[in-house]
């Protein structure tokens, strides 16, 4: 009866990890389950259901199964317990901070974030009676200030965005948990393939799988995956009795997956920021080849930053991926495989602001666009688009260069890529 | 039992147990053939409170078809079922003791078993004691541990996954139909 155990490599998963199948049409590919709900097998069952008493499909805006494939598949990679899938990154974010925190908390994050994060976290965090605190996620003395008592969750991106910094995973979650607190990440710059956060210590993955996971820049999607690991028995929101299912502990009786429960059953559900299916389907699609990909990108992306750095009309390139980064040595312990697709670089020129929007605009391939993580090469110039209603001098004091340029590298062929930003460089 | 025939899988997540031990106490095909050869679980320290994880796991069970029999000295009836205060207290025959309590009360827990005929043993998430596994194994039961009976159900009738947990099985083979 006991047979031979495997455990199976990362490319397995992502072609296998969560789906079956099925008994009765033996369909290979995931099939899009486009329902809103369920027929219960019966009157019990349905209460069964809705007490949690028992697994099942209630209505979409809570489980889906074809978001349930993409859901056990991005957990498998990731080395998670499991996993909620939201219909954006930052849905997903709001989703985990939604569900660990009461309003007086404080949260402490790392300040290389993605523009809308910090958004999210000053503003509609500040709404909900909820501080974030921000911190150069370098400094760890710094970050160990910045906690307090009411402090509920540390965050940070394993790439930020933009500037390309590595977050020292490792001791920010030994930080973290002398302090009873989780660690939470956004990995969307990294993938599970370049690095897994949760095998570091962190407890928490989350994702704007709109980018690499999806890959081909046509679907909205976030996802949420829990190492299982993270003792929430004092941790007010999971452990305490839940109101609104019976006063039900969530951590006491899911144990392990009692913070995904809650995440799934009370706070998804009550924001309703659910995954459409449609997308879970192309998000599987993505994850199918998301190792080939990503070789491609960080290998395009390590010609193309090298290529930039011994440029006459370039000043810099911010690449954790070459040599004299300041974060190549967190980059090749955090992931070996190359620090992703997404850097960005300056531009040599007296009028800095008006040469990025000269190059932006004679680059015949790669797309403008306020996006990364296509499958297409992508640029933006902060200062003249995302940026553009701030001084020179107001640029600065955001860490931006008026002369910075963001580039998504893509899988097209590398010398094509070289050939578009050398002409439109020299246009400059 | 569904969810595809293939079993070679490693289910490592969420266990305290070394990969020897996890081989012997939460293999695969182990756990399959118990849960689909049970048709009655004594489930000692089922407690009467509905928000309980044992009773989540007993209404669980009773809902996907097994009888199951309250051991609990405290209760007179749980789960509409007769409450006994000890395993030898039950008058009629027993498949599966699963068990809710402490591991230094397993040894006695599992002489028990032995004495009332069942066929397995299975211990719930982080009631270890290898003791009692080497009694009930000496006397030829089945012996699950580090294991919720709940989470083991699902994973292989499928369900489990419904919920984006990761269950760690990796099959390309076409589930099974039942009839």
């Amino acid at each position: 009866m006991t047979q031979q155990k495997r455990k199976f490599g990362f490319e397995t998963r992502m072609l296998h990890a969560g789906h079956i199948p099925d008994p009765v049409t033996g369909a290979r590919a995931v099939p899009i389950y486009q329902t809103t709900s369920y027929v219960f097998e019966d009157t019990d069952k349905a209460a069964q259901l809705f007490e949690l008493k028992q697994y099942g499909n209630i209505y979409t805006r809570i489980n889906n199964p074809t978001n349930a494939v993409f859901e056990e598949r991005i957990a498998s990679l990731e080395n998670g317990t499991g996993a909620v899938a939201t219909a954006s990154g930052m849905a997903a974010q709001f989703a985990v901070f939604m569900t660990l925190l009461e309003p007086g908390d404080e949260i402490v994050s790392s300040s290389h974030l993605y523009g809308g994060t910090k958004t999210q976290f000053t503003h509609t965090f500040k709404k909900l009676g909820v501080k974030a605190h921000f911190v150069d996620p370098t400094d760890m003395q710094a970050w160990e200030r910045a906690i307090t008592p009411k402090t509920r969750a540390l965050y940070g991106e394993t790439i930020g965005n933009p500037r390309g910094s590595v977050l020292d995973i490792e001791p920010l979650a030994a930080l973290a948990h002398a302090h009873n607190v989780p660690l939470i990440v956004d990995s969307t710059f990294a993938t599970p393939y370049l690095c897994r956060p949760l095998d570091w210590g962190a407890d928490i993955v989350v994702h704007s799988a709109t980018k690499f996971i999806g890959g081909h820049g046509s679907s909205i999607a976030g996802v949420l995956i829990d190492s299982g690991r993270f003792d929430f028995s004092s941790f007010p929101t999971i452990a305490a009795p839940d109101p609104a299912y019976h006063d039900l502990k969530f951590y006491e009786t899911f144990g392990h997956y009692g913070f995904l429960m809650k995440a799934r059953t009370v706070t998804v559900r009550d924001t309703g920021a659910a995954l459409s299916p449609f997308n879970a389907f192309l998000l599987i699609q993505g994850l199918e080849t998301l190792s080939v990909r990503m070789e491609r990108h960080v290998q395009n992306a390590q010609a193309i930053a090298a290529f930039l750095a011994q440029h006459p009309k370039v000043a810099w390139v911010a690449y954790a991926g070459l040599p004299d980064n300041p974060y190549h040595a967190l980059a090749q312990k955090y992931t070996p495989k190359g620090p992703g697709a997404v850097f960005t670089f300056g531009i040599k020129s007296d009028n800095a602001r008006q040469a990025g929007k000269t190059f932006i605009e004679s680059l015949h391939l790669f797309s403008h666009l306020a996006n990364v993580g296509d499958a297409r090469s992508l640029v933006i110039h902060p200062a003249s688009t995302t940026h553009q209603q701030l001084s020179d001098a107001e640029l600065e004091e955001a860490g931006i260069d008026a002369g910075m340029i963001r580039l998504s590298i893509g899988l097209e062929t590398t010398e094509d890529l070289l050939w578009d930003l050398d002409q439109a460089l020299q246009l400059t | 039992m569904g969810s595809g025939p293939s079993l070679a899988v490693d289910v490592s997540m969420n266990t305290i147990l070394s990969e020897a031990d996890r081989a012997k106490y939460m293999d695969p095909g182990k756990i399959r053939a118990a849960l689909s050869s049970t048709k009655t679980i004594a489930i000692v320290g089922l407690s009467p409170k509905p928000e309980r994880p044992s009773y989540f796991v007993g209404t669980y069970l009773q809902y996907e078809g097994y009888r199951i029999i309250p051991v609990n000295p405290r209760a007179t009836e749980i789960l509409g079922e007769k409450a006994y205060p000890d395993l030898l207290s039950i008058p009629h025959p027993v498949d599966m003791v699963n068990v809710f309590r402490q591991p230094e009360e397993c040894v006695e827990i599992a002489q028990h078993a032995v004495q009332i005929g069942a066929k397995t043993l299975w211990l719930q998430l982080r009631v270890v004691n290898f003791e009692a596994a080497r009694i009930a194994e000496e006397a030829g039961l089945t012996v699950i541990m580090d294991r919720c009976v709940k989470i083991e159900h699902g994973r292989y009738s499928g369900s489990l996954h419904w919920v984006g947990m990761n269950t760690e099985i990796i099959s390309a083979r076409r589930g099974q139909r039942y009839f």
